[in-house]
Parts: structure tokens; C-alpha cells; sequence
């Protein structure tokens, strides 16, 4: 009894009602004779089109800057990365390419004025970051009011300003997710979009090995230490955060071409709450995460979130927003009850 | 249900108690029994498992989330379930950490008063309940400072804990658990690891108090003369096994030390035949530290190639904020030079690159990342400072395993690190072992100044004859000059070359290490000038 005590302790009760009820789902699933095949395909797409942006998580949480619900200030320079490669109408992956390009330097800059922002709020950075995070969405919204992109793609018909929705259809929709796709059955694998995923998930992991990486990570562990290593705590959570905002970047990107849409004005508002549920799901803690904790939070999350859709439809069939709602109250609580851990642990 | 042993009244009984952590296990079928007013001293290297049978004891969390323990306790002969410190703290058991248990930004009163506050009914609380009772701050005060009168310190009731030296904070833990009505037993887990030896002898004055008013007292310490001072009995713990209890009058120091580590054990002096050069190695002056607490005034010190340098004092006086300063860890002024070159103070990172080294006094805060493992805690620094431990690929790097692991290894063989492997993390070893893997960080970086604040602070006699003769190997083989800071006078005796005392900030004097006590004494009040009538010089 004590044994399994402490594989509960290990495995985290989030994860263990995660797992329960995306079991329950399933087997639901099967008896409301909803295509299985088709909701893994699905759940693959759409952990693929997330995982940027969950592992952007990473390295702020391990920066010690915590759960960046900032990353809104990523996600609007990849969207401007995005806008940039249809204004000057390229396609394919030059344009994804392009997009990324265009961002990086954007969100670099970004990150860096974050960070310094970061530095003198020590203590409470998430609510500041949800602040911030929430603040350049709605002064986004003018600017994609105002800003002087002049494809008529992006365009209104009538009026001013860029669309809410871009489509990306015919430039780089689902480019990544076609690439190398192959079908096991009927599931359809999206080779290029989870390969990609991997490669970044690859680089992080590469970095949090390298020199710098040890220093940030020690920096965000006991800062007191850091500096007792000669080590520069505000540099590192400047450089945590910097990254941070340049995978939300390439994230948004990566989720615009899987999605077919560029989303603009409030969509972005809440999207960090489903990247830190994810991450949280996947068993990081606001001062640990490692990458296969992005893997499985993603994972687990958006499964959880693609199959109780077609469930929930099933069952009530009027009430179609009851995913919606699942989704909400799935990712607020897990949001919550990481809350609740700060400090708690052995 | 009731038990009574050769009818005798036991407060605390604890019976066959066992523990495993991960599948280690730490705690084998260990019996204790305590009468009232009974000081029991419990005795074991670093690791042996005194902590852990404490908090057993004491219900942490620790123990229930890795699975809860065996055996039975019995408190007055009941029997009892503690899951909890609250409920250890009902029935009557009261705790002085190993590691200090004070929330910083609170006051005193308040620090004491946790949980236990003083309330008055006020509007609010007649509707919704006790919780919203307002607090009863002069009687809280008034009561804290009668606790705090009986351990004999006389600092203000109100000040906040973040900051107070930490001789202070080990009073103010004891005068928290003082403070608790209806306590039984006391535990201190090594109550004087951190305190100087006047500090100590009040606090082991003052454990005679409190036992002597009926409360039994479980007593860990590493150091054997205090538990031949004030200790009726002994029990002492083996790799977690029950080795013997017996009276301390039947026993010795030797002896002691012998049943602790299971070995012959000699505590002697270390030739010091090693005179140093007389070469300034490094040259301070006009030294200002601001480090709470622990200020530095204007010290003036010579320190020569290749000597160990004891540096001693009472707490508060400075002598901890000398090395803080030098490695910029706190704001410090003045002139500092190593080999000519002048140090560029407040920057750690250039003091680390002019080859000092330090081993910090705060080991939890400063010394460890508590959730990395040991290897990484090794090498981590040197790995920053020197770019070792690192593979290469043009401008990227990768940390280098198998030069960690193999390092790592070595370390925990040279400085016996008891542990389950280099992949550990710190915060699951002892506290003596931890500070094993503080030196082993210092060590990595091969300085050319080694400074080491209380080196063995809460470490077992085995593991400080090691450390003690590491430091002194150090120092002949590679010819390391040595600044060590430590309030244990007897070990600064044992390895020193010469040792200063710092007094009000100040270098008060410094003498050879065969100086005479009440010489020592005499520097450590300040009154070494007053009574010879001499000047202080810096080069001693
Ligand atoms: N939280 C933990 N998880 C796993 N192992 C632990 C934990 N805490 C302690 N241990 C292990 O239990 C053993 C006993 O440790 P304990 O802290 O009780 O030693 P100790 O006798 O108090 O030593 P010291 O004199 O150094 O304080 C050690 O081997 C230690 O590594
Ligand atoms: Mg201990």
C-alpha cells in the first residue's frame, strides 16, 4: 500500500485524472462507434501544432521567470512573421521559412525588453507576464487595424484593417503536416509537422546541455548560488526569456500553417493558458520541466481535448459547446492546482 | 493501550523503528526511551540516520510521502499516530531544526507565535469563527520575550528574522518551541553547529534548565565534549542500526567516537610543521563588508603564500563577512590584491577567474543546488568559470558525462561522500555529506585561495578529521593558501598556521595557534589590547 503511495507521489494526481479520464473518453468512444482511427490522427495533428508552443514553456520556467503567460509577445511576432511571407506573396516552405526568419529577430527583441521587464518585477512575474500578455493583444488589435499591409488576402474587402481570419489555403497551409505523411491503417501519421516539433524539442534539449544552458538552469534553481558562480542571474532570466519568446514565435507559425488560418485580434488572448496546462499535464512543476514533459502534456491534453469533442457531441447533441467547456475547466484547474504545488513538494 | 517497562515511567518510547527511502534503507529497528528530565544525546556519522529518526518523530512530510515508516511510538505510554509536526506538536513534541525552519520576513514574536497565535474576539470573529479573531500582539510579545529571556538573548522581540546572524536564529528556534504549553519532549538536532562556543555553553546551560523542569531532552550533536557536559545517556545509531545505550558517566569521548564510526579514531593535533613563506600572497586593506550581521569595518591583513590562516571570532563580529566580501557576494570597499593584482571587488565571476575559492557557511542557501544531482553540483562552477567539463563543437558546447561522472566519482571516494551514486540529488543526503559536496565544488576549480567558512558545521568526527585533513593536504601537496573561517577555536588550533580574530568588524589580533586560552579569550571580548597594552599589526 505504502509502494504505491509513493508511484502516486511520483506520477502526480493531475496526470493520473488526466490519464483516467481520457481512458474513460476513449472507451466511450468506442461504444458511441466514433471512428478511433480518425480521433488519433487528429490528436497527432493537433499535439504536432501545439508543441512549440508548449515547449516554449521550457525555458522560462527554468529560467526562473515561471509559467510565461507572456508568450502572447512571441505569438504576435510569429503572426507578424506569417503576414510578412503573404505580403510578399511567397508559398510553400520558402514561406515558412521566411515567416520564421522575419520573426526571429522581432521576437529576439521582444523577449530582450520582456526580460529587462522581468528583472525588476522579481517575485511576481506571472501576474505581470498574464498582464503583459494580455495588454499587447489588445494593443496588437489596433495594430492590425492600422498597420500598412497592403495584400488584398489580408485586407478587408471594405473598411480598414487585416482580416480576423487569413486563410492560408493555397500559401502554406498544412505544408508541414503533408510532408512525408504516410497512413498506418487509417490513421495518417503527419510525419513533417511532428518531425519538426522533435528538431526544435532537439535544439532546447541541446542547449539546456551546453554551458549556457547549465547556467540558466542554475540561475533559476537557487539564484543565490548562481551568483556565488560567478554566474549573471538577470543575464540568464533575460536569455531564458528570450528564448522563451522566440519559440512562441516559430510556435504560432508552426500552428497557423496546421490550423489553415491565421488568427488575428483576441485569438491570441489565451492561448498561453493552453500551452502551461499542457506542460503542467506533462508533470512540470513552476520550477522544473523537461522536454518530455512538453511531449506527453502536449500530447495528453490534446487528446484529451480531440476526442471528448465528438463525445460530447454524441451524447448532447445540442449542446456543442460543452468541449469548449471541458476545455476550460481542464485547463483552469490544472492551471490552478499547479498553483497550489508552489512550494509544496518534498 | 498502556505499557509500562521495569516499572518504569517513560515519556517517550520508541519501539523497532524502521524506514526505507527509494528502496534504501536508512533506519533499522531503533529503540529509544526517554524518562522525564532525561538529556539523551544521540550519536552517529553523517548519514547514520539521526535526522531521519527525528523526523520521524516529528511526522514531517517527508517521511509519510516516501511511504511512512515501522515500528511504534509511544508518548506517556499511550499510543500514538503522528502524521503531522502540528500533531507531533499537540502531543507535546517540540523540534529545533538541523536546518532552520523561520519564515524571513516575519518578526520574532511572530516567528515564535506561528500558528499558535493569541487571539482576542473582535466583530468580525463572534460571526465567523475563531479563524478571524484579531490577534493579541502584547501578550504575543510579552510571551515571546519571556521565552526568549530564557535562553538569554537580548534582542528585540520585533525585529524581523531575514538578516539575524545565525546564531540568533538557532535562539529564536528554541525559544519558538520553548514557548509551546504542555511540551514533553524536546528534540535539538544539532543546536550548536552553528553557534560559537560561548554561545553554546549558554544554550547547553539552558537545556539543563529546561530538563531540569521535567521536559526530556533528545539531543544530536556531532560534538562529544558537549554530550559529555550535559548528557545522562547515550544511544548511538550505526548505518541506521541501534549499536548500544548506555550512561554517559560509563563512557569517554574515545570511546564514543569509536562506537560511532566503528573504528579507531584519533583526534590529534596536525603537525604543523609547514611554516608558510613569508610571501604576501594576498594583501587587504581598508576592508568594508556590508553583510548583515556579519559587517566588516576597515580590516587591514596580510595573507601568506602557502599558510593556513585560521580566522576566528564571536558571531556577529565580522569574521564571516571577510570571505562573503572577497567573493562579492556582498557590497564590500576597499583593497584587495592577490600576487599584486588588484581584485575587482562585488564581482564574483572575476574573483572566481583570479582563482579564489570559497566554501560558503550557508550551505541550503548558497552552497547547493538542492534538486541537482551531486556530479552536477561538483563541477558545475568550474564548468562556468574555466569551461571544463565540456565537449566543444565551435562556438556550441555540451556538458561532458563522462568526465563529470568520472570526476564525480572520484570526489565521492576521496571526501567519502556517503551517498547512492553521483546521480543523487543533494537534497536527499545528510547534512554532513552535503557540505562534503560544497568542498568537492571548491576543489573542482583547483584555486589558488581556498576560503572555507565553518567547513565542519554539522559533520560527524570521522568526516572532519577528513576534512580537516584534506584542507591540510591541500595545502602541503599543492601548496593551496588556506582562509578558514570557523567558530570551533579547537579546530582552528589543530590546522592554522596562524589564526586572526575579528572583533567589531575589525582584525582585533592574531596569534599563533599554541597561544594560550585565556590569550584567545581575552582577543575574541576585545580586551587582548587593553590588558597587554600593545598595537595591532596587520602582518601579525
Ligand atoms: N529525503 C530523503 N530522500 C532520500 N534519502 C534521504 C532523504 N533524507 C535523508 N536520506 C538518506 O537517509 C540517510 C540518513 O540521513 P539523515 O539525514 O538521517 O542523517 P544524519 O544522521 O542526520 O546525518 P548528519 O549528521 O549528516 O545530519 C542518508 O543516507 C541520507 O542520504
Ligand atoms: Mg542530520
Amino acid at each position: 500500500m505504502d509502494k504505491v503511495k509513493v508511484y502516486y507521489n511520483k506520477f502526480g494526481l493531475p496526470r493520473i485524472i488526466i490519464i483516467s479520464f481520457l481512458l474513460f473518453l476513449l472507451i466511450a468512444a468506442v461504444m458511441l462507434e466514433i471512428p478511433i482511427s480518425a480521433l488519433i490522427s487528429d490528436a497527432l495533428v493537433r499535439t504536432g501544432m501545439n508543441g512549440i508552443l508548449v515547449l516554449s514553456m521550457v525555458p522560462g520556467i527554468l529560467a526562473g521567470i515561471g509559467l510565461n503567460f507572456g508568450i502572447p509577445i512571441g505569438i504576435v511576432c510569429g503572426l507578424l512573421g506569417g503576414l510578412m511571407a503573404i505580403q510578399l506573396n511567397l508559398y510553400g516552405f520558402t514561406a515558412i521559412l521566411v515567416a520564421v526568419l522575419i520573426s526571429l529577430p522581432l521576437s529576439l527583441v521582444a523577449g530582450y525588453l520582456y526580460g529587462l521587464l522581468l528583472n525588476r518585477v522579481k517575485g511576481s512575474e506571472m501576474t505581470i507576464a498574464t498582464y503583459i500578455g494580455f495588454s499587447i493583444v489588445s494593443l496588437m488589435s489596433i495594430g492590425w487595424l492600422v498597420l500598412p499591409f497592403t495584400s488584398e488576402e489580408m485586407r478587408w474587402p471594405i473598411g480598414t484593417g487585416l482580416r480576423t481570419t487569413i486563410t492560408l489555403q493555397g500559401r502554406f497551409e498544412r505544408i508541414l503536416n503533408q510532408w512525408g505523411a504516410f497512413k498506418i491503417g487509417d490513421v495518417v501519421f503527419p510525419t513533417g509537422l511532428i518531425l519538426f516539433m522533435l528538431f526544435f524539442c532537439l535544439l532546447v534539449w541541446l542547449f539546456l546541455r551546453s554551458r549556457l544552458g547549465t547556467s540558466m538552469i542554475a540561475a533559476g534553481d537557487n539564484p543565490k548560488f548562481a551568483t556565488a558562480s560567478g554566474i549573471n542571474v538577470n543575464k540568464m532570466r533575460i536569455i531564458g526569456t528570450m528564448l522563451s519568446t522566440v519559440l512562441s514565435a516559430v510556435g504560432i507559425i508552426v500552428y497557423s500553417q496546421s490550423f489553415g488560418f491565421i488568427q488575428l485580434y483576441q485569438a491570441p488572448m489565451f492561448m498561453s493558458f493552453a500551452a502551461v496546462a499542457a506542460i503542467l499535464i506533462g508533470g512540470a512543476t513552476i520550477k522544473k520541466a523537461t522536454i518530455s514533459n512538453v511531449i506527453i502534456g502536449a500530447f495528453l491534453f490534446q487528446s484529451v481535448l480531440v476526442v471528448s469533442l465528438p463525445v460530447a457531441n454524441k451524447i448532447l447533441a445540442d449542446v456543442s459547446s460543452l468541449a469548449e467547456i471541458a476545455r476550460i475547466v481542464i485547463s483552469n484547474g490544472i492551471i490552478l492546482y499547479a498553483l497550489t504545488q508552489i512550494g509544496g513538494g518534498e | 493501550m498502556k505499557t509500562e517497562h521495569n516499572n518504569e515511567h517513560y515519556v517517550l518510547d520508541m519501539r523497532n523503528i524502521g524506514k526505507e527511502y527509494y528502496g534504501t534503507r536508512v533506519l533499522k529497528d531503533i529503540n529509544i526511551q526517554l524518562k522525564p528530565g532525561e538529556i539523551h544525546a544521540i550519536l552517529g556519522e553523517n548519514g547514520a540516520g539521526k535526522s531521519t529518526l527525528m523526523n520521524v518523530l516529528f511526522g514531517m512530510s517527508v517521511i509519510h510521502s516516501t511511504g511512512g515508516f515501522e515500528g511504534e511510538v509511544f508518548i506517556d505510554g499511550e499510543k500514538v499516530n503522528i502524521n503531522s509536526p502540528v500533531e507531533a506538536m499537540e502531543k507535546g513534541i517540540g523540534m529545533v531544526h538541523q536546518e532552520f525552519m523561520l519564515i524571513p520576513g516575519y518578526s520574532i514574536t511572530e516567528n515564535i507565535k506561528l500558528n499558535r497565535e493569541t487571539t482576542n474576539p473582535g466583530l468580525l470573529s463572534r460571526v465567523a469563527g475563531k479563524k478571524l479573531e484579531i490577534l493579541d500582539m502584547k501578550s504575543m510579545n510579552m510571551d515571546a520575550r519571556k521565552s526568549l529571556d530564557k535562553v538569554g538573548v537580548g534582542i528585540e522581540e520585533w525585529v524581523k528574522v531575514a538578516g539575524l546572524p545565525v546564531s540568533f536564529m538557532q535562539f529564536v528556534e528554541i525559544a519558538r518551541e520553548l514557548d509551546k504549553e504542555n511540551l514533553k519532549v524536546l528534540v535539538f538536532d544539532e543546536p550548536t553547529a552553528v553557534l560559537t562556543e560561548s554561545d553554546a555553553d549558554r544554550l547547553l546551560e539552558t537545556m539543563r534548565k529546561i530538563a531540569s523542569e521535567g521536559i526530556a531532552i533528545l539531543f544530536i550533536t556531532h560534538r562529544l565534549d558537549e554530550v559529555q557536559r550535559v548528557a545522562d545517556r547515550i544511544t548511538v545509531l550505526r548505518d541506521g542500526q541501534h549499536v548500544i545505550t548506555k550512561d554517559t558517566k560509563d563512557s569517554n569521548v574515545n570511546e564514543m567516537a569509536n562506537l560511532m564510526v566503528g573504528r579507531e579514531i584519533k583526534m590529534t593535533g596536525e603537525s604543523r610543521d609547514n611554516e608558510g613563506s613569508k610571501n604576501v600572497k594576498m594583501r587587504i586593506r581598508d576592508f568594508y563588508v556590508d553583510m548583515p550581521g556579519e559587517t566588516v569595518k576597515g580590516i587591514n591583513l596580510d595573507i601568506y603564500e602557502g599558510e593556513i590562516l585560521g580566522i576566528g571570532g564571536l558571531a556577529g563580529q565580522g569574521k564571516i563577512g571577510l570571505a562573503n566580501g572577497i567573493m562579492g557576494l556582498y557590497k564590500s570597499e576597499g583593497n584587495v590584491e592577490l600576487d599584486g593584482k588588484k581584485i575587482s571587488l562585488n564581482n564574483p565571476e572575476k574573483s572566481l577567474k583570479q582563482g579564489l575559492a570559497f566554501v560558503s557557511e550557508d550551505r541550503r542557501g548558497v552552497g547547493l543546488l538542492l534538486d541537482s544531482s551531486i556530479e552536477l553540483n561538483t563541477v558545475i562552477t568550474s564548468m562556468q568559470i574555466q569551461g571544463t567539463f565540456l565537449k566543444r563543437y565551435g562556438v556550441f558546447t555540451q556538458r561532458d558525462n563522462k568526465k563529470i561522472r568520472e570526476h564525480a566519482l572520484k570526489m565521492i571516494k576521496d571526501l567519502d561522500i556517503r551517498c547512492t551514486g553521483p546521480s543523487q540529488i543533494t537534497r536527499r543526503l545528510s547534512g554532513g555529506n552535503q557540505q562534503k559536496v560544497c568542498i568537492a565544488r571548491a576543489l573542482t576549480l583547483n584555486p589558488k585561495v581556498l576560503f572555507v567558512s565553518e567547513p565542519t558545521r554539522g559533520i560527524d568526527v570521522g568526516a572532519k578529521k577528513l576534512v580537516l585533513d584534506t584542507l591540510v593536504q591541500l595545502n602541503k601537496e599543492y601548496g593551496m593558501t588556506i582562509i578558514m573561517t570557523s567558530s570551533e577555536l579547537a579546530e582552528l588550533r589543530m590546522i592554522s598556521n596562524r589564526i586572526a580574530i575579528i572583533n567589531e568588524g575589525k582584525l582585533e589580533g592574531i596569534l599563533p595557534p599554541d597561544a594560550s586560552d585565556v590569550d584567545f579569550g581575552l582577543m575574541m571580548a576585545g580586551e587582548y589590547h587593553k590588558q597587554k597594552g600593545e598595537g595591532v599589526r596587520a602582518d601579525g
